[in-house]
């Protein structure tokens, strides 16, 4: 009855094998040089201690936007790779159409200086944001 | 090829989709606002004209079924279009006058376009869902484009917040009807036999979705607010184009999917065609502001359309579109003049007092407004008139005279509000501060074809009427 599930066991224990022996490998064979930023709490990249309310750059929205276009591309390609097999060349012309329009998407984001985060000196013009 | 014939089935919506590719494309690499003027243009003329000519005889099935064109949804996509077509020619003169004029607004309407002509050719839930998705994010972009003007913010905001919350009673309703029948094709949803509380939770479930679309009483509050804050052009293009892709969309759903339940879903569309057109007409009478005084007409007007939806025979269904087809017309052409007298002096130039006397300034446009006002107020022999008479008829035809009373008696109190724009523009002391410029070519000769349309059809319906009947059972 339960026997099916022993591979979902094994993976689980394997999981804990690595994230367990990723730590302590990183502490024992890493070089340990500490400083204040260092140990400060990680929240990427920003001064973690202060008002949540604070302004801070429309940056992190629009990676966050792109991160999520793109992660559910991936929602979308991987059950067609899966079962692409049975599905034939018609299909593979669907998705490269699918992924074309994305990549159009990317483009236009690139142009406007969505990974532009250097503003100043920003190829983009000024009052896209 | 298999699937290229399927693309080709619904070529007007793949000619916009790609126009709106190629367009923001053209707006990130050449950066030429003229340029992506022109081709947003040429292609949604292009996708017009193939559209008209598939209302005669082409119809096709594509994508296993999710999408059926011809007939009326060909006619949807004509209407979506020339929708379309006059706010992208309105917007630029527009636009440019009031120092917003992006080349982002031509690819939103294109996206926009797009949703609309998928949401008419659905036949499947889930494309429903799609199409009316991608057409109102781009409205919701569309409705905050002067990004400085307060009131354009809070109506994008306003439109999002309860945007999202009616899609989620219609995605509800879907769910639940999915549930019920275990498909999510309209024709076999009407196929289903044991019709439990499930069902019938997920039919109140979608009328709710689809009134709020067409903002009918009493999911109407977001209308006046949004119309009000979105720029004109705009405030055009939601009034009009995806309007008649709600109607047509809703006009599929009750005859396709809910044909049985006739009985039950008919008495509750007479409910809120009456709170519709009453509370449409009554709180128009009290506006002071132009464009709220539409926004509450073009209520009004969902309650007249939703009269034939209620009667829901063939021939109240073909009077329905050619009650869209007046209602698209007038209203592109009365938003293109409020737009037009806004050119200046600035945004909140929208005030029925503003108006006075600047009917004689430039008298052509004057004339035009009257035109589309007295069409609206349906006085023949203008459009609007036939548009109210056919789809009284066929409600009469049906027995639902109580209805028809209704209606008429608003549209009677109507005249009052319609008529106080033109008093204010002919009748009252102009301020001589005001000198009116002369409108582009380009501009006026969109307004006065409208306007010549809104004439040729209430003098001469009988082709286009003709066409509607033949659109065989509605269902293609």
């Amino acid at each position: 009855m339960l026997e099916q599930y022993i591979p979902i066991l094994l993976l689980i224990c394997l999981a804990i094998i690595l994230a367990v022996s990723f730590i302590v490998l990183s502490h024992v064979l890493g070089p340990n040089r500490p400083n204040s930023n260092k140990l400060g709490a990680y929240e990427s990249g920003m001064d973690p201690i202060g008002q949540a309310r604070d302004r801070y750059s429309v940056s992190f929205y629009i990676i966050a936007m792109e991160f999520i276009v793109f992660d559910l591309e991936v929602v979308f390609i991987y059950p067609w790779a899966v079962r692409y097999q049975e599905f034939g060349a018609g299909t593979f012309w669907s998705m490269m159409l699918f992924i074309g329009i994305l990549f159009l998407g990317l483009l236009y984001t690139l142009r406007k200086g969505t990974f532009d985060w250097d503003l100043v000196h920003s190829r983009a013009k000024k009052s896209s944001y | 090829m298999e699937s290229v014939n399927e693309l080709v089935t619904i070529l007007p919506a793949i000619i916009i989709g790609f126009a709106g590719l190629l367009v923001m494309m053209l707006d990130a690499y050449i950066e030429n606002v003229r340029l992506v003027f022109r081709t947003t243009t040429l292609f949604t003329l292009g996708a017009l004209g193939i559209a008209i000519n598939d209302m005669f005889g082409h119809s096709g099935e594509a994508f296993y079924g999710l999408i059926t064109y011809g007939g009326t949804a060909a006619f949807g996509a004509v209407l979506v279009l020339i929708g379309t077509l006059v706010t992208v020619i309105l917007s630029r003169d527009y636009l440019e006058k009031t120092g917003s004029h992006i080349a982002e607004v031509y690819s939103m309407i294109l996206f926009g376009t797009f949703g609309m002509l998928i949401l008419v050719s659905a036949n499947n839930l889930v494309t429903l869902f799609l199409g009316i998705e991608t057409m109102s994010i781009c409205l919701y972009v569309l409705a905050g484009l002067v990004k400085n003007e307060k009131k354009g913010v809070e109506a994008a905001l306003k439109y999002f917040l309860l945007g999202a919350f009616s899609t989620g009673f219609l995605l509800y309703g879907m769910a639940l009807l999915y549930g019920a029948s275990g498909s999510t094709f309209l024709t076999d949803i009407a196929t289903l036999d044991d019709k439990g509380m499930i069902y019938w939770a997920g039919v109140a479930l979608l009328l709710v979705g689809f009134f709020f679309k067409i903002s009918a009483v009493p999911f109407h509050m977001w209308t006046p607010d949004v119309y009000q804050g979105a720029p004109t052009t705009i405030t055009a293009y939601m009034a009009t184009a995806s309007k008649s892709a709600a109607f047509v969309a809703f006009i599929f759903v009750l005859s396709r999917a809910l044909p049985e339940a006739r009985a039950e879903w008919g008495d509750v569309i007479w409910l809120f065609s009456i709170l519709t057109m009453v509370i449409g007409n009554v709180l128009a009478l009290v506006q002071d502001n132009v464009k709220r005084m539409l926004a509450y007409s073009s209520i009004a007007h969902a309650g007249y359309i939703l009269i034939g939806l209620a009667a829901g025979t063939d021939a109240a269904y073909s009077a329905v579109l050619f009650y869209l087809f007046a209602y698209t017309l007038m209203n592109l052409g009365a938003f293109g003049i409020v737009a037009y007298y806004e050119w200046h002096k600035g945004l909140d130039f929208t005030e029925v007092k503003n108006y006075a006397g600047l009917g004689f300034k430039q008298p052509v446009m004057g004339v035009l407004m009257s035109i589309f006002l007295f069409s609206m107020v349906g006085i023949p022999p203008f459009a609007g008139f036939i548009g109210k008479y056919r789809v009284f008829a066929a409600a009469v035809d049906e027995g639902l005279i109580s209805l028809v009373v209704v209606g008429v008696l608003a549209s009677a109190a109507s005249v009052y509000y319609y008529l106080r724009v033109l008093i204010n523009l002919y009748m009252h002391e102009s301020d001589p501060g005001i000198t009116l410029i002369r409108p582009g070519v380009l501009y006026s000769a969109t307004l006065i074809i409208l306007a010549a349309l809104t004439i040729y059809f209430g003098v001469k319906p009988g082709d286009l009427t003709n066409l509607l009947g033949s659109f065989k059972g509605i269902s293609y």
